[in-house]
């Protein structure tokens, strides 16, 4: 396994790229989701409906796919050599650490990766046939969706968890990439920081407008 | 002042061990948590009973011995000390104090609360070191070097290898211990020379004597009795993939 994946070094580097690629699509899919807020679907439609047929995006879709999974596989295989490596665990423990977050970065993962399978679910899934639905109109789709309560609870929760996930991985990936600074990386701190909360805030707006005002 | 100390006792390494309670009366503020343990076994011994057995040199905070996980934490509840040089004034009056030996896949249980760490040796034999001829020490002025470089591979090399970063670490990653030490020799030119071998020759050795992977919590950094920077785990992936592409 360590032939194939790399030393512990390389794992980490390959995990900060591949999560630093999600986070800059996170803003990319912002600025989509946006165009929700419009009173017409007709924007929206349009700029799903590139994101569907634009060969070049097509590309990317799969680079982006590859990125997800790189970066989960990376996580998954460091988590266990991790547990593996204190096989008989501490009877107290008191909390000291410089990230909070950090420590729960692998469950916060799979909170992410659950929400990820659902909006798959209802929209990734139908644009490729797999899922009955109207892929012509994802307009719809989503504000009927953030109509629905429940629907409008798991979403702003995800949001949160990406929220948590993001506070430590921002600053780690430039960690891990060997860009340490004493001058630098407070404002590589300070970046992630807010980036960590206006993302998800950004994303979370957005139903919480449709469900009440729309 | 009165305590009870719950201490993590094992016979061997097959042993399972078990915690077992100790009520001591008669604790000074004044003495050091190892001279607590001293006075503690010296009743046992009276008693006939088996000693806490304990590692420990220097007793001054320079050899590394004598880690202990007290409370939850490495070294104590002390910022900066290692545990020869905590003191018991800082616990109360009362207090139940938990002692645990430092927990690694990699670092074994040899007995009661002493682990083996030659893992770290290991460590060092693979590249912790520059290769020089012996002989008469040459001149210390011949190679100029930066009055900040200095400093900065001082503050790497005052890493006593003690593996608190690991006992600390969730993942009981030693990506502190050998990035001070890769720091410590890459920074100053008699280092560079061996600079690329080295980093890959540790790292390697450090995924196969099973520490685990460091994911930027900074415990390490928190809990470490000589406060070395995590900028060292940065500065040791740079040489890492420098080593890599060229
Ligand atoms: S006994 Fe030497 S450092 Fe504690």
């Amino acid at each position: 396994m360590r032939r194939f994946f790399g030393s512990s070094v390389t794992k980490k580097l390959v995990m900060a790229l591949a999560g630093l690629f999600l986070i800059t699509f996170l803003i990319v899919h912002l600025t989509i989701n946006l165009f929700l807020l419009s009173d017409d679907p007709d924007p929206f439609n349009k700029a799903a409906h590139f994101m569907a047929s634009n060969p070049l995006i097509k590309i990317f879709e799969v680079v982006l796919m590859g990125g997800f999974l790189i970066h989960i596989i990376c996580g998954v295989i460091l988590q266990i050599q991790n547990w593996m490596a204190r096989p008989k665990r501490y009877k107290v423990t008191y909390p000291s650490q410089t990230s909070f977050f950090s420590k729960y970065m692998i469950y916060l993962g799979i909170i992410i990766l659950i929400f990820l399978f659902l909006h798959f679910m209802n929209f990734f899934f139908i644009k490729l046939g797999w899922v009955e639905g109207d892929h012509e109109n994802f307009y719809g789709i989503a504000h009927d969706l953030f109509h629905m309560p429940q629907y409008l609870v798991i979403y702003l929760f995800s949001f949160l968890i990406l929220a948590f996930h993001l506070n430590h991985a921002f600053q780690s990936a430039f960690q891990t990439l060997g860009l340490n600074h004493a001058k630098y990386t407070p404002v590589i701190k300070g970046i992630g920081l807010v980036y960590s909360i206006v993302v998800p805030v950004g994303y979370s707006i957005i139903p919480i407008v449709i469900y009440f005002f729309k | 002042m009165n305590i009870t100390l719950k201490i993590w006792r094992q016979k061997n390494k097959q042993d399972k061990g078990k915690f077992v309670t100790y009520k001591l009366d008669g604790v000074s503020t004044e003495m050091t948590f190892l001279e607590m343990l001293d006075y503690l076994n010296e009743k046992l011994i009276k008693e006939d009973a088996d000693p806490v057995a304990f590692d420990s040199d220097c007793r001054e905070g320079i050899c590394g011995m004598c880690g202990l996980y007290i409370n939850g934490r490495p070294n104590g509840p002390e910022k900066g000390v290692t545990t020869c040089q905590l003191s018991m004034s800082v616990f109360k009056d009362g207090k139940k104090i938990t002692v645990e030996p430092w927990r690694s896949k990699a670092f074994p249980v040899i007995k009661d609360l002493v682990v083996d760490r030659s893992t770290f040796d290991k460590l060092i034999q693979v590249g912790g070191y520059i290769s020089a001829n012996t002989g008469a020490a040459p001149e210390a002025n011949s190679i100029p070097i930066k009055k900040e470089d200095v400093d900065r591979a001082f503050d790497s090399g005052i890493c006593i290898g003690c593996g608190t970063c690991v006992a600390a670490c969730k993942n009981a990653s030693a990506m502190l211990f050998v990035s001070a030490k890769i720091s410590q020799l890459s920074l100053l030119p008699q280092g560079r020379v061996e600079a690329k071998e080295r980093v890959q020759a540790m790292v390697l050795k450090m995924d196969e004597l099973g520490f685990g992977n460091c994911t930027n919590t900074g415990a390490c950094e928190a809990e470490c009795p000589k406060e070395i920077s995590l900028s060292n785990i940065a500065r040791m992936n740079r040489e890492f993939y420098k080593a890599k592409i060229s």
